[in-house]
């Protein structure tokens, strides 16, 4: 029935009993430290690509502990890894690595996704 | 001094704390406890924060100074109102037994909030809705947490503010103890089921304590604990029993809906239920919580607003085990002044 | 201090009067279920004896209008006063209000005119200008489904079926949506407050079904105002029921009770849309039905779910429902009218019965 198309149901609520934890858990794997993050913002108040374009390391954090694979891959292009995110964090989490490891999971994603 | 008498109302761990030291320094003490045994409500408590250390121990040191100290100890007695006959004090009890003092402690405690009023939660509704007390409490018999249903919980939700810092259930105030407490559960719910999922939903942290957030730190790192910050709106049960609770995770701006096997309410101090009797026919009079009022916030804590009566712990204010006996030390202290400045 | 609210909403209960009622209809439910009206004003009239009066001068009290930002709140006001002048007119202290909009509406109009003394004072000078008609505020105002809670009892005594599967003998599954204007806005004005209506629910259990509670009971069926008139925001509508229906899908049950005509028509139709946009039904071989109160009510007290009910007008059938509880009804007088004529039918009913 073509005349229904316009409706879209959906839903913007974060749905924690399907959540895509493969971001994640490889994370925690490699820097468990990431899990300490209270959130306080100081990395994104001294990121160098925050000041220049619309990145903030700290939602890259929230996206992260809710599985936002697709939001991350595109987002996490703007990082230029200068590390100073890593040099204010009161928890001291290794933020650097972080987006590193993110990076290197979500290739890993998608080559298992790309058939041979 | 030594002949004078001094009423203490509650055998709990304050009562008993200021009436050990106060018969240590020769005063004739009669602690007053309305339940057959003293220790009040840390005998029905499993573990304390921050140090995992059993308050059976505790309980048991303090009845044993209060006894060796020579407080006279009568149970079963509930004290129902406190009025000046000339310079002593005239304290009535059930069945009509009577007590004379030259001054009165108040070491009547607090209520546990009765999470029943929180009726979006479902406590009482819902098997798997259970009470931070109801936690120790069953920590304490079983040693271990099941859900109604028999089961290991593979994911529990921890409730902070439950009956505090609510506009709703009449509770402005922060009730201290929760925020800690609920680390403290979490670390052990983790500790006993690792495979379980534990996440604490908070509206903000308070840990006051100075190794309460080396704790906190503990419970992420370790014990991989996950701290939401969004206030519950509501939860409600599956047809499996399993609960579903929705909230605000504040920080991504989002609604979060989540399946959990068991929720924790993490239930705040209430004003105790004798205090709107004892203060009935004296000067006393509570604060704007509820709470008994001190003469002076800073130099007078443990001072009612009636001369010779005075009062010590959670009757004052949500306070921690370790404060309360600080607490009712220092209660024993002022009542040892003020009879030096009142030589007849 | 004393604490501001220890009220404990599930042994909550609301002032409903118990005879003299005049009649406010919905403009939805006599547009899509005309049926529904006219067996409550019947039941209250034949089974009840009680006296109800159906004034055919009364208008919408342009609710709809309201919420969606056309009819201004001073209009409306004047709406509601001719409303009720026409009761005064006629001597009635009591309203009976089918619609839970105008339910929802009647109240912020009385709570307004008893907290704002002026704006009383200014709407008696708008009808009175507008109309020549003067008036006076109601006794008590009941939404029908609060009167039928009332007599749930009386009803039961005389019903010719329970909500009971007449072959396993075990009571019927029945899920309850309480219309979001009901109780949300003013909680007092409803039996159990917002969060423990027990209005429908009390209804199932006095009539022998079994209530059953599921997460999502207390959303909004996603019926909103602005939401479905607008095209553009109709997927904002739909994206709620569907969340109402995926909660109670794993209790699998056997009809839906609504209090409220938009609730009513957005749960039966939207789960016809689901079906064709997604390809899922949600319960039975072509959706779950939706009956409301006073449906259920006649259904119950033996009226003819055709004839007098006029239950043709859901789209998702009813039939199986009536099969369950064991109701006599002629499967081809469905679309007979009340004089046996043939009055027509729609391409299908249900859900998936064709896709194209």
């Amino acid at each position: 029935m073509n005349d229904l198309s316009f409706l879209k149901p959906a839903s913007r609520q974060i749905d924690f009993d399907n959540f895509d934890d493969r971001l994640l858990l490889y994370v925690l794997q490699y820097e468990p430290s990431f899990f300490t993050c209270i959130s306080c913002g100081g990395c994104t108040a001294t990121c160098s690509a925050g000041n220049l374009t619309n990145f903030n390391v700290r939602k890259i954090g929230l996206w992260l502990r809710r599985g936002e694979t697709e939001k991350l891959s595109e987002e996490i292009q703007k990082c230029m890894f200068c590390g100073k995110c890593t040099l204010v964090c009161p928890r001291d989490i290794n933020i650097r690595n972080v987006i590193l490891l993110i990076k290197k999971r979500i290739a890993m994603l998608k080559n298992e996704n790309t058939p041979a | 001094m030594n002949n004078k008498h001094v009423a203490v109302i509650g055998g709990g761990i304050a009562g008993m704390e200021a009436a050990s030291v106060l018969a240590r320094q020769g005063l004739k003490v009669t602690l007053i406890e309305k339940q057959a045994n003293t220790g009040g409500k840390l005998n029905d408590w499993d573990h304390l924060f921050p140090d995992f250390s059993s308050p059976d121990e505790l309980v048991s040191s303090l009845a044993t100074k209060t006894k060796d100290s020579g407080v006279n100890t009568v149970y079963n007695t509930e004290i129902s109102r406190i009025e000046r006959a000339g310079k002593r004090f005239e304290l009535r009890a059930n069945q009509d037994v009577r007590f004379y003092a030259d001054a009165v402690l108040v070491a009547s405690g607090f209520n546990v909030f009765d999470a029943t009023i929180k009726e979006e939660y479902g406590y009482g509704l819902f098997g798997n809705v259970i009470t931070s007390v109801d936690f120790e409490k069953r920590m304490k018999k079983h040693g271990q947490l099941r859900t109604i249903q028999g089961t290991a919980p593979k994911r529990v939700a921890i409730i902070h503010c439950v009956g505090s810092r609510d506009a709703k259930v009449g509770n402005t105030y922060c009730s201290k103890v929760c925020c800690i407490t609920g680390i403290k559960q979490a670390i052990e719910i983790s500790e006993m089921l690792p495979d379980c999922e534990v996440f604490c939903f908070y509206m903000d942290l308070r840990l006051y304590g100075s190794t309460f957030d080396s704790l906190y730190l503990q419970a992420q790192k370790r014990h991989k604990i996950q701290f939401i910050r969004g206030r519950l709106s509501e939860a409600a049960e599956r047809a499996d029993k399993s609960i579903q609770i929705k909230a605000e995770d504040t920080l991504q701006g989002r609604p979060l809906r989540m399946t959990v096997d068991m929720v924790i309410l993490l239930v705040g101090m209430e004003p105790g239920a004798s205090t709107s009797q004892l203060i009935q026919k004296n000067q006393m009079t509570v604060d704007e919580n509820g709470f008994l009022k001190s003469t002076n916030m800073h130099c007078a804590r443990n001072q009612s607003t009636q001369e010779g009566i005075f009062m010590a712990g959670t009757a004052i204010c949500p306070m921690a085990v370790n404060e309360t006996i600080e607490n009712a030390r220092s209660a024993a202290t002022e009542i040892i002044h003020f009879f030096e400045n009142h030589r007849p | 201090m004393e604490p501001k609210t220890k009220i404990r909403w599930s042994e909550y209960n609301k002032k409903i009067a118990d005879d003299k009622f005049f009649y406010l209809r919905s403009c939805i439910r006599q547009n899509f279920n005309p049926g529904a009206e006219k067996v409550f004003l019947s039941i209250l009239q034949n089974n009840l004896r009680k006296e109800v009066y159906d004034d055919p001068h009364h208008t919408t009290c342009s609710g709809i209008g309201y919420h969606s930002d056309i009819v201004p709140f001073e209009t409306f006001q004047t709406m509601v006063a001719r409303q009720f002048s026409l009761m005064t007119e006629r001597g009635y202290k009591n309203c009976a209000v089918s619609c839970i909009t105008s339910f929802g509406g009647y109240n912020e109009v009385l709570s307004t005119w008893k907290e704002f003394p002026e704006e009383l004072e200014k709407t008696r000078e708008n009808l009175l200008k507008a109309t020549g008609r003067t008036f006076e505020i109601p006794e008590n105002l009941s939404h029908a489904c609060d009167i039928i809670y009332h007599f749930r009892k009386e009803i039961a005594a005389q019903a010719r079926y329970r909500l009971i599967n007449k072959e396993t003998g075990e009571p019927l599954k029945i899920v309850d949506h309480i219309g979001c204007h009901y109780a949300k806005i003013f909680p007092e004005k409803g039996v159990g407050g917002s969060e423990y209506s027990r209005v429908l629910t009390g209804m199932i259990e006095a009539w022998g079904g079994e209530a059953v509670d599921y997460p999502e009971r207390r959303h909004c069926c996603g019926f909103g105002f602005r939401h479905y008139l607008i095209k553009n925001n109709r997927s904002y509508s739909i994206s709620n029921s569907r969340k109402k229906f995926e909660s109670m899908q794993p209790y699998h049950p056997d009809m839906i009770l609504t209090n409220c005509p938009g609730c009513n028509m957005f749960l039966d139709r939207w789960q016809y849309a689901l079906a064709q946009i997604e390809g899922k039904v949600y319960g039975g071989k072509n959706g779950i039905p939706v009956l409301s109160h006073e449906e259920l009510a006649g259904l119950v007290l033996g009226y003819d779910p055709w004839k007098d009910i006029g239950l043709q007008m859901h789209q998702i059938d009813v039939e199986p429902f009536l099969n369950k509880i064991g109701v006599e009804y002629h499967p081809k007088q469905k679309f007979t009218g009340v004089k046996g004529q043939y009055i027509n039918e729609p391409a299908f009913t249900g859900c998936l019965a064709r896709k194209d």
